[in-house]
């Protein structure tokens, strides 16, 4: 019994720390200057550093365009890289104010953790790989494959649930860790390589003939990654909110980097409204940024749409379809909401 | 009486004759040392084609088939892969070091400011070679300047924040010069740390001896990545609201303590290696505590246990590549951090960038090495 009372106490310490420090964030963030963002500590595409040691990437480019918003200035960003296992602590204990850092939002996560999730950036899941020479077009076709997987992941139980649940026969070949299970699908010890879809395009990268292997269309689980931020700052959780509906906004409104001053003498109500142009428009200072927040993201970041592509798309190495993340016009599933 | 006549005495020695041919000349050594018996041949004939079975491989991986210049991944692909070389190559890409190779020593400190690492490199040169050389005067002066004015001005030049010096805060540190900082404070701070912990815990006054103990065996219970892992992200939870210690500082402290509880015991081991005559001799000189320990004990326990001080030394060198896991980039955080770099992603720039950070670990750690056993020659004073 005391022992029960001794940890509740330093739990409700600790958590009443954890909502001290988040209480009025965005007070904080412009009290120090700059917005600090719990990153990846490297995944191709998403968090990397380029060649002069600048973090760039999808991840990356959402904690500038949060930081253009706030400041009309990218570059006020500072950056907590954390692994799989620190980035909830590092988020939690104000290491960071807000995590960008491809993580899955689930209820677990959204509740007991005490973070708060309400926008997703990357529609990911778990996907499949195949030789282009096994002649495969659908992950239905694959009955009786061996596949390649990485023990004790989601992945491998997704797997089991899915072969299950279309009646297929699989060859399970399971290795400890994910350079082991490269090597075992390099060599051909298995047909079918799976694991979450934006890994297998970085993976695919490091094969040594990327152009014979392709990635199935197929997404057995649903790994729905978006920015995260403590719980108890409703005025924050807005802000980073709303940073991710502009992005896909201007999108959907054709506004881009290049053309977005032009677009401020658009005739159109809504672009105006979103552009901080229009008289009456109070929807920057609701936020408690200026009028013009939308426009500072899309001049310094560019729309949903030019990030993806800078980043991961079809220009780069990395050759991501936008496949689920195509707006919500074009068949996908990024749907902004009004922004009025 | 009889007079024993002697045949024959040799008045003088004969001149020495050159050895055997069969000895001295190579083949001689061959069949002596290579093909003695028939289990001796077969082993050499085994040794040998193990080696021309790997190393013209490993040499072709590594210099004859390697790229040494390119600007981005094409560079070490081969055509098939969209890339330049021919289909089938495969070879370490050097070009990656290459390219990468200012991030590979100073992390991401901005660009302009790469001079200053620089500065504080050629200073620590400056203090370390000639303490390093036994028959160089002022060692007293040049310790002073290398364990306490140094580190203090290293601090100043490389974080900055006056005068020309911009700020550079400690998340933008990495590569070799993280690497170099962690162990040369852990080095600096862990071996009279661990001298005073290891007199502490054999002293007779029982609150200290008990304290010694206590944070002996609890640091040295406790895993080193346990250690940085409570550093970085547990002790902000504690900490005041507001109140924050910078995160490099943190993992300094952290792998400081963690070197001092080794050095303690290896520190232990020599002490008790002393004969009890050598106390009793002391102390009937007359001599306070910290004079005989001064004077007598350290000076001969301290030697004895060279090679297991410089062991921890080695060791801790290399345990600083465990910061990357709390998010600070080390040489081998780096070096890894810059495979997800999509213009370097390549079968072979793992390990190539691998094969670099490997190297580089094993020049500093085989001079410690070579420097401590010409430590113990020169200190040897054949009392053993």
């Amino acid at each position: 019994m005391k022992k029960t009372l001794l940890s509740a106490t330093i739990g409700a310490a600790v958590l009443g720390l954890g909502s001290a420090a988040s209480a009025a964030t965005l007070d904080d963030v412009k009290a120090k200057g700059f917005v600090q963002c719990v990153v990846n500590t490297g995944l191709a595409g998403f968090s990397a550093p380029d060649a002069s040691g600048n973090w760039t990437g999808f991840d990356v480019d959402y904690c500038r365009a949060l930081a253009a918003a706030i400041f009309n200035d990218p570059s006020k960003v500072k950056f907590t890289p954390t692994t799989a296992q620190t980035r909830f602590t590092a988020l939690q204990s104000g290491e960071g104010d807000v995590m960008f850092r491809n993580t899955t939002w689930t209820i677990n996560r959204d509740t007991a953790l005490g973070l708060n999730f309400r926008t997703v950036n990357y529609y990911d899941g778990q996907g499949f790989m195949v030789p282009k020479s096994l002649d495969v077009s659908s992950a239905l076709e694959l009955s009786g494959a061996a596949v390649c997987v990485q023990s004790g992941t989601t992945t491998e139980l997704n797997l089991a649930d899915y072969f299950k649940a279309n009646n297929l026969e699989y060859n399970p070949v399971v290795f400890e860790k994910l350079p082991e299970v490269n090597a075992a699908y390099q060599e051909g010890r298995c047909d079918v390589y799976t694991t979450d879809q934006s890994g297998l395009y970085s993976i695919r990268l490091s094969l040594s003939n990327p152009d014979e292997h392709i990635v199935l269309p197929e997404i057995i689980s649903k790994e729905p990654l978006g920015p995260a931020v403590r719980q108890g700052d409703d005025q924050w959780f807005d802000i980073v909110s709303w940073t991710h509906f502009a992005l896909v906004q201007a999108e959907e409104f054709g506004i881009t980097q290049a053309n977005v001053d032009e677009m401020k003498n658009s005739e159109n109500p809504e672009i105006r409204r979103l552009l901080g142009v229009e008289a009456d428009s109070k929807i920057g200072t609701d936020l408690g940024l200026d009028n013009d927040w939308a426009y500072n993201i899309i001049k310094h970041v560019g729309n949903y749409g030019e990030v993806f592509e800078r980043n991961i798309g079809m220009s780069t190495p990395l050759k991501i379809e936008r496949g689920l993340n195509a707006l919500w016009t074009k068949g996908g599933l990024q749907y902004a909401m009004p922004i009025r | 009486m009889t007079s024993i006549t002697t045949g024959f005495v040799r008045t003088d020695l004969l001149p020495p004759q050159p050895a055997p041919r069969e000895n001295a000349s190579i083949l001689g050594w061959v069949r002596a040392n290579l093909l003695a018996t028939p289990k001796d041949a077969l082993l050499t004939v085994l040794a040998v084609a193990l080696l021309l079975w790997t190393v013209p491989g490993m040499l072709n991986w590594l210099f004859f088939d390697a790229v040494w210049t390119g600007a981005d991944r094409t560079a070490c692909l081969t055509g098939a892969q969209g890339g330049v070389q021919p289909n089938g190559w495969t070879g370490a890409c050097w070009a990656f070091v290459g390219e990468r190779f200012e991030q590979f020593m100073f992390g991401r400190y901005p660009i302009d400011e790469r001079w200053r690492p620089m500065l504080v490199a050629a200073l620590f040169s400056l203090l370390l070679i000639p303490i390093l050389i036994p028959k160089v005067p002022y060692k007293g002066w040049n310790a002073l300047a290398l364990f306490v004015v140094f580190p203090i001005l290293a601090f100043f030049i490389l974080h900055g924040g006056f005068f020309v010096f911009q700020e550079v805060e400690t998340p933008l540190w990495g590569g070799l010069m993280v690497t170099l900082i962690l162990s040369f404070v852990g080095i600096a701070v862990s071996l009279p740390v661990g001298i005073l912990l290891a007199l502490g815990r054999r002293s007779q006054m029982p609150v200290i001896r008990t304290l010694c103990v206590v944070f002996i065996e609890v640091i040295r219970g406790v895993p080193l990545i346990t250690v940085l892992f409570m550093a970085n992200v547990m002790l902000p939870l504690f900490l005041p609201t507001g109140w924050t210690i910078d995160n490099f500082l943190r993992a300094l402290i952290g792998v400081a303590l963690f070197a001092s509880a080794y050095m303690a015991e290896v520190v232990r081991g020599g002490l008790q290696a002393i004969p009890k005559g050598q106390y009793e001799g002391a102390d009937s000189l007359g001599l306070s505590y910290w004079q005989k320990t001064r004077l007598i004990i350290m000076p001969q326990a301290l030697k004895l246990v060279i090679p297991g001080i410089v062991n921890t030394f080695i060791g801790l060198f290399k345990d600083t590549s465990l910061v990357s896991i709390i998010g600070m980039f080390d040489l081998l955080g780096i070096v890894q951090l810059n495979f997800t770099d999509i213009n370097w992603i390549t079968p072979v720039t793992p390990s190539t960038g691998l094969i670099f950070a490997g190297f580089v670990f094993w020049l500093f750690c085989f001079g410690m090495s070579r420097y401590s056993a010409f430590m113990e020659r020169h200190l040897d004073t054949g009392h053993k």
